[in-house]
């Protein structure tokens, strides 16, 4: 058995930088799942390329039109989309504030 | 009669004609949602009594009012002479990934469990506008993210109405079953790895994913953009020609929606298949599948009567004049769920991170210190475990430190997925298919929570289906026998971009064919002792 390419420590990073926070039990779940997963794709690296193989970002080229003209287009109801805020204000939307301590991380 | 048991063309039809009441077919529909579906998902997750339990709980939220405000509308249509559309009075469901306005839009998850979208789904506009009922919005693995659709937030999940200890496939799993229970006649799906085909042969139903870019993903709740394919469930082939005939398109609101030409679908269904060169692969009659502690791969074998049911059609389609070409070599096939693992966690953790309690859904009631933990928390509590798990693949894979080694082979690997399919419909080259024929999935549906929470073993549910999306390239499984349990087998053909009228024209020559097998005439278990007469 390979050693797990997730540590605890590399895992706990992931997590800050998802901004998520997990119980005991989903860290554990979670971390068996990605070092699995993880094993199923090592087969990538022992595919050999075709020479100049280029990466493709969608199956098939897009053949939609040019792109559109940079046009403003006002949504219509923009108070429906304030609506849909869990917290609103004059138009905005309310956050608590950054705390010093989380800009930092 | 029971307008449950027409097809959508004859509903269509005869609701044009003047001959059958757009409302009169939405209460057979809604009667049947009421004696089949059992109680909606929801985030309550109440303790459920066994009958109750084994009801078929396609749906999150039954759309009535609006349903019956279209077939008003279409009714007033009617009667003034004027076209109601082409699925005029039509019942359909909608995975409930696409913004709908008026209705509660979940992706299934906690996260958006009060969205209400301002804005609705081009294709919905596209179904509402040709006169279709929007019966309701179905349920589906969370996100998108499964291929069984037990990851739900809103439980109790969908059933497969052929067995309901058994699941639905996914992720579009309350499409597939609300078409398999005759609770509508269509449904909208959603197909980024086989999530509208692995379900639809599941459920013994027709799932067609289009083209990249031939239906539009504006509206969509975006999982992997790059992959991600709108496209139509139904119970034939012709049924689904008609949907895709409404739903395909250009469309200005996505950048990567497609120019091509539209054919009429359903006029080049009559084409038949004589002289069409079909494929077979021995690439897709095994799957090849990892040790996950030593990520050792090994070859297994699939459930025997799926190879057999794709033999067996090779052979309808054969008598029927088609040419049937062997051995055409995918061999990359192999590497679709590897590859996949990789581009698909990228785009959803990337298109995750819009969710975060300020704009809209799902925003944690804990006190919070500042803005930081308030992401935290709402992401921590609305997110499920899947989600979850995809971000944080996404996000390793795609790291400065670890991007080449994945992601940027992953992309390389795509396109040579992409080009085993050039070389094989490639008109000047050795095969020079118009379809390539595999079966949709490695097995028939599986008992529910056999396979749930062991993701990578969930995943490989989609090898015979995930090239389709690495390429772009349309797909579509159709029903073609049961297993030794009862339970259905689809088989699957590849086409051509934007060539569903060849992979169509092939399907419905096979059911043409095969009208009048013995397994056609079998009901799903769900139907039995409910409401069949015709």
């Amino acid at each position: 058995m390979k050693p797990d390419s997730i540590t605890p420590e590399i895992f706990a990073r992931l997590v800050s930088l998802a901004a998520l926070e997990l119980t005991p039990e989903e860290s554990e779940y979670l971390r068996t799942e990605l070092n699995h997963q993880l094993a199923a794709v090592q087969e990538l690296s022992e595919i050999q390329l075709a020479e100049g193989v280029q990466p493709s970002l969608h199956g098939l080229e897009c053949r939609g039109s040019a792109p559109r003209p940079d046009a403003w287009i006002p949504f219509p109801n923009s108070a429906e989309i304030l609506k849909q805020a869990p917290d609103s204000e004059g138009g905005y939307f309310r956050v608590p504030d950054f705390s010093r301590g989380e800009v930092s991380e | 009669m029971n307008s449950i048991h027409l097809s959508a063309r004859q509903i269509a039809q005869k609701v044009r004609a003047g001959e059958l009441s757009a409302l009169d077919v939405l209460e057979d529909h809604l009667r049947q949602i009421q004696t089949v579906d059992g109680a909606p998902g929801s985030l309550r997750h109440e303790h459920l009594n066994p009958a109750e339990e084994n009801k078929v709980h396609a749906f999150i939220e039954v759309t009535a009012q609006r349903a019956r405000r279209q077939a008003e509308q279409v009714q007033a249509l009617v009667q003034r002479g004027e076209d109601p559309g082409p699925l005029a009075g039509v019942p359909v469901s909608v995975k409930d990934i696409f913004c709908v306005e008026g209705t509660t839009t979940t992706a299934a998850s906690r996260i958006l469990y009060n969205f209400r979208p301002p804005y609705t789904a081009t294709t919905v506009e596209r179904l509402e506008k040709a006169g279709a009922l929007i019966i309701g919005k179905v349920n589906l693995d969370e996100f998108t993210y499964g291929s069984s659709s037990e990851s739900s937030a809103f439980q109790p999940h969908p059933n497969n109405p052929w067995n309901t200890q058994r699941v639905t496939g996914g992720s579009s799993g309350g499409s597939a079953a609300s078409v398999a229970a005759r609770e509508v006649s269509l449904s909208l799906g959603t197909d980024t790895g086989g999530s509208i085909r692995q379900p639809a042969a599941f459920c013994g139903v027709v799932g067609l994913k289009p083209t990249y870019g031939r239906t539009s993903r504006y509206g969509l709740i975006a999982f992997g953009s790059s992959l991600d394919c709108p496209g139509p469930l139904a119970r034939d082939a012709a049924d689904a020609a008609l949907m895709l005939q409404v739903l395909a398109g250009m469309d200005p609101k996505d950048s990567t929606s497609a120019l091509a030409p539209v054919p009429d679908y359903l006029a080049a269904l009559q084409e038949g298949v004589r002289g069409m060169r079909i494929g077979l692969s021995r690439d897709y009659d095994h799957i090849t599948y990892p040790d996950t502690l030593t990520g050792e791969m090994s070859i297994q074998a699939i459930q025997p009567e799926m190879n057999s049911a794709v033999r067996d059609a090779a052979e309808v389609l054969a008598r029927l004049g088609a040419e049937v070409v062997e051995d055409v070599p995918m061999p990359n096939a192999r590497h679709g769920i590897p590859a996949y693992f990789v581009i698909s966690r990228v785009e959803a953790a990337s298109n995750l991170h819009r969710f975060d309690g300020v704009k809209y859904g799902y925003r944690t009631g804990t006190p919070v210190r500042g803005l930081s933990e308030l992401y935290r928390a709402t992401r921590a509590e609305g997110f499920g475990l899947q989600p979850k798990l995809r971000i944080l693949m996404g996000m390793y894979v795609s790291a400065a430190q670890h991007s080449a080694q994945y992601y940027q082979k992953a992309l390389r690997v795509r396109s040579m997925i992409r080009s085993d399919f050039e070389q094989a419909f490639d008109p000047r080259g050795a095969y020079r298919l118009d379809a390539l024929l595999t079966p949709t999935t490695p097995t028939t549906a599986f008992l529910r929570k056999a396979v749930l929470g062991d993701s990578v073993l969930m995943q490989y549910s989609d090898q015979m289906t995930v090239a389709g999306n690495h390429a772009g390239i349309p797909a579509v499984s159709i029903p073609a026998g049961l297993d030794p349990l009862g339970l259905p087998i689809g088989v699957q053909f590849f086409g051509m971009d934007f060539r569903e009228d060849l992979i169509l024209r092939a399907a419905h020559a096979y059911e043409q064919a095969t009208q009048n097998a013995e397994w056609r005439g079998i009901t799903p278990q769900a139907l039995r002792g409910s409401e069949v007469s015709a």
